[in-house]
């Protein structure tokens, strides 16, 4: 039937230039109405851009875009909205401390008097809900709502202005399997409804499982579009990168050897007096890796930084056997370099790198004091580039300048340039936050390879990250979050991703998973 | 991204702002009647037609290199420090006491003893608002603003119920000691030939002044701490992150750009006046702001745009000396440089930036003999 009515979407020939950069080049694509249509392509390769500009965002210089077989300009999101064009962002535009009803009306009311509006919202709200299994609690507020939960909402106020077509823009990078499996059952629905649906993702598993169609992107242009039954994980991570790739992580077993990290009772409060981790307590040892697993938000990101010196807390934390200060002068960041503890912070944008300084700038950061980079009152600006050259070679940094500013290169070249920078400096124990986050897939094999090669030297690793694929092929031993507490520790050859699935939802009895799952998802 | 060339950036870009603004000015003076030819004629003959005219000019320029780096070195760590004013008052009175109360053997002694006087004073001045700002986190563009009021009634109290001279009805110190005068450009350039004016008053402060200009780049852009410094600018996470103290930096940044403002007053106070009188500091710190601005900071900016500010202060003066243009327009010349130069910046830089663009990348295309990838 798809192929005898005209497609839902169709771009001929969309370009984009910012500056210099070809973001879009000549792409045309046709998404059949009734289908679910997955964009796949590395950090960097349009696929945000196409979005926008389909969106009203950006205007291409050329090109045409069609909507149901008409010819359509879209100037502005209001137009795209008209148009039946539905945006569901990465990062959620919800009003916080709204409830569920006044931010689906939000910018579509009708009248100045909002009664009306809520009354005639709360009826087709209803209606939605139920047609499309999104069940919602219209009264709740949002920051009551779980990410899970508020996900349905930005879906829901797509529906209600009366959208066709959707758009989820890298929609499972905050959620749980679990959580992200039921995200996929919804659009299942939403397509035998006959909707038209665009997954943008970078998630190889989930264009497999959910997608009828999908497209490549590599470069700003479109690489292919196959059918997503004739494909594989393997072709299309070609297809992305343009070479093979190695999909996993060729390691030795490890060889634990003594104990490097020690923590006990770690308890973290933050400024709102909030406990984020209550009471956590492990080990790492030379030569392992051991994985946090967990939903972002449940303590990971603050438990790095404590050890990383950018938090303080309660408990008592070992370095080879000597405690660390957790709280005062002594607890900074420099303190912690100088007991051999390295750091690739989570967020490199905001933490790891000052963007506007030159890389070799950069590749003092933190180790600015190094009395190597100094000479007398100065810094030796001159062995600061040499050590930035050197590193730029081993880490195959692109571009090779060191004059660059950090924000001028990709994403997946400034995480080498913080990961070149603290596996360099050899230390005992290398924290790593979500080491390939909007990171392309040829970095990522590079930057896996690199800790596991500081794994082989005997170096201790603690390595927290969201994405559990990398978390199952990078660790030793696996430990998984929930709420600020590890709910247990799992070998990566003994479980899988269901069972750490529960573990983060919080479910440790996996008998009871069943009505224990649908009570958290309830809350 | 691509940039354009970096002397676009730092000097055509300001130069095509200040004629702009130059040029709305020209209209305003149209608009009351007299000729902006004849008033720009007078302005630059006024401040730079002569030495008489530079002398003041260059003064004027010394004390907006101070105050300019004072805001300059706190943008680098991302404060706005809008109490230069009240940092530089203070600093006149520490000069004031050093000079009053030290009997000093000759100038150059004088100079430093009194350097370091106002340097204190400034930074002194400077300590409580960034203390509040690094450990109380209120906000420093308030309290520093504050403190010039406190600043403006504390120069008061002590001119009227401490310096004042017996007997004398001006609220200002008495004399300086002959012993702490400082030479001015005649006194300095005759030795060389140099035939400068004696009645104006740009002195010794002047090379002092170049010397700051120097040392900052130097601090800012070679040292670890001016590494720290912009680091935490740019980034505080990141500077929490790398081991920077937040609290050190600002404290430290804040009491730089106390004791810079502060040390404006050997050049107003020590170096012109050779008495501490009110309001000696007329607004300077106020102009370091834009100076900071338009320099973008970095010394050889500031030391541009403190000239150009002389300039106008100079000019300005004579414009309402010698024509029926009020003094008030030379406020107004001055706000549309600041406008244009500050605020106002991207509205040229933007079209530049497309048109280098546009040209290096027609040429780029014309040079591709075969495409990169």
């Amino acid at each position: 039937m798809a192929d005898s009515t005209a497609p839902a979407i169709e771009l001929k020939g969309i370009s984009k230039a910012f500056g210099p950069v070809q973001a879009n080049k000549d792409i045309s694509i046709r998404v059949m109405p009734g289908t679910i249509h997955g964009i796949i392509g590395e950090n960097g390769a349009g696929k945000s851009t196409l979005m926008s500009i389909l969106f009203g965002f950006y205007k291409a210089d050329a090109g045409e875009i069609w909507i149901n077989g008409t010819r359509t300009e879209i100037p502005d999101s209001q137009t795209a909205i008209r148009a039946g064009i539905g945006m569901v962002f990465q990062h959620f535009k919800l009003v916080e401390n709204f409830t569920v009803l006044e931010n689906i009306i939000l910018g579509a009311e009708d009248g100045a008097f909002l009664r009306p509006s809520l009354a005639k919202a709360r009826k087709l709200l209803k209606q939605l809900s139920d047609e499309y299994a999104l069940d919602v609690d219209p009264d709740a507020k949002i920051e009551d709502l779980s990410v899970g939960y508020q996900q349905r909402v930005e879906i829901l106020k797509a529906l209600y202005r009366k959208a066709d077509i959707l758009i989820l823009d890298e929609p499972t990078g905050v959620l749980t399997p679990a959580e992200a499996d039921h995200l996929f059952r919804i659009l299942e629905g939403l397509k035998t409804e006959g909707k038209t649906i665009i997954l943008i993702t970078h998630k190889l598993r989930e264009i497999m499982e959910t997608t009828d169609t999908v497209s490549v992107m590599r470069r700003g242009q479109m690489t292919a579009t196959v059918k997503t039954t004739d494909t594989s994980p393997e072709e299309l991570a070609e297809l992305m990168v343009g070479r093979k790739v190695l999909l996993r992580v060729d390691k030795a077993p490890a060889q634990p050897g003594k104990v490097v990290c020690k923590v006990d009772n770690l308890r973290v409060v933050d400024g709102l007096g909030v406990e984020r981790v209550k009471g956590i307590s492990f080990e790492v040892r030379a030569g392992e890796v051991l994985g946090i697993a967990g939903v972002a938000g449940n303590g990971q990101s603050e438990l790095l930084e404590v050890l990383g010196g950018m938090r303080e807390a309660t408990g008592r934390v070992e370095i080879d056997g000597d405690p660390i200060d957790l709280t005062g002068r002594l607890s900074d960041g420099r303190t912690r370099r100088k007991r051999g503890i390295a750091h690739v912070p989570e967020d490199r944008q905001r933490e790891g790198l000052i963007m506007d300084y030159h890389a070799w700038e950069n590749t003092a950061f933190g180790y600015h004091d190094d009395p190597s980079y100094q000479r007398g009152f100065l810094m030796d600006n001159n062995a600061l580039r040499q050590n930035t050259e050197a590193q730029i070679e081993k880490f195959d940094i692109r571009p090779p300048d060191c004059w660059q500013t950090a924000k001028n290169f990709s994403g997946g070249n400034q995480q080498k340039i913080v990961v070149a920078r603290e596996i360099e400096r050899n230390p005992d124990l290398l924290l790593v936050g979500q080491p390939t986050r909007g990171v392309d897939i040829g970095a990522i094999e590079f930057i896996h390879k690199q800790i596991i090669a500081l794994r082989d030297a005997g170096k201790a690793v603690l390595l927290v990250s969201v994405e559990l694929e990398e978390i199952l092929s990078l660790s030793d031993r696996i430990a998984v979050m929930f709420d600020g507490r590890i709910m247990g520790e799992r070998l990566p050859d003994e479980t899988n991703e269901a069972e750490l699935g529960l573990l983060m939802a919080g479910i440790t009895d996996t008998a009871e998973a069943k009505p224990e799952l649908e009570l958290q998802e309830a809350r | 991204m691509d940039t354009m060339p970096k002397w676009v950036d730092a000097l055509l870009v300001p130069f095509i702002s200040v004629l702009i603004a130059f040029l709305i000015s020209g209209v305003v003076i149209v608009a009351i009647g007299e000729d902006p030819i004849e008033a720009v004629k007078l302005m630059v003959t006024g401040a730079l037609g002569s030495t008489y005219g530079w002398g003041f000019t260059l003064y004027y320029a010394t004390n907006f290199i101070f105050t300019g780096l004072a805001v300059a070195i706190a943008f680098h760590a991302r404060l706005f420090n809008i109490g230069g004013e009240g940092q530089a008052t203070l600093g006149g009175l520490g000069v004031a006491l050093a000079c009053l109360f030290i009997p000093w053997p000759h100038w150059t002694l004088a100079l430093i003893g009194a350097m370091l006087a106002g340097a204190l004073f400034g930074a002194a001045w400077a300590a409580i608002p960034a203390y509040l700002q690094a450990k109380r986190g209120s906000h420093i563009v308030i309290t520093t603003i504050m403190f010039n009021f406190i600043g403006a009634a504390v120069l008061n109290y002590v001119l009227v119920n401490q310096l004042r001279p017996a007997g004398s009805m001006d609220p200002a110190s008495a004399r300086f000691p002959e012993a702490t005068n400082l030479p001015t450009l005649h006194e300095l350039l005759a030795p060389i030939g140099i035939e400068f004016s004696k009645a104006a008053p740009a002195n010794v402060s002047l090379l002092i002044a170049l010397l700051s200009c120097f040392l900052l780049w130097l601090l800012v852009w070679r040292t670890r701490l001016g590494y720290e410094i912009r680091a935490f600018g740019h980034s505080e996470t990141a500077a929490v992150y790398a081991g920077i103290s937040p609290v050190r930096i600002t404290m430290i940044a804040m009491l730089i750009s106390g004791a810079l403002a502060g040390m404006m007053a050997i050049n107003n106070v020590m170096g012109e006046a050779e008495r501490l009188v009110l309001n000696s500091v007329e607004g300077a710190g106020f102009i370091g702001i834009a100076v900071a601005l338009m320099g973008r900071s970095h010394p050889v900016g500031v030391l541009l745009a403190a000239i150009l500010f002389g300039f106008l202060y100079q000019g300005g003066a004579e414009l309402a000396l010698w024509t029926d243009i009020p003094r008030e327009l030379i406020i107004v010349i001055q706000a549309l440089v600041i406008l244009f130069t500050g605020a106002l910046d991207n509205m040229v830089r933007s079209p530049i930036e497309k048109i280098f663009l546009a040209r290096r990348r027609a040429r780029q295309a014309a040079q591709a003999v075969e495409p990169a990838e």
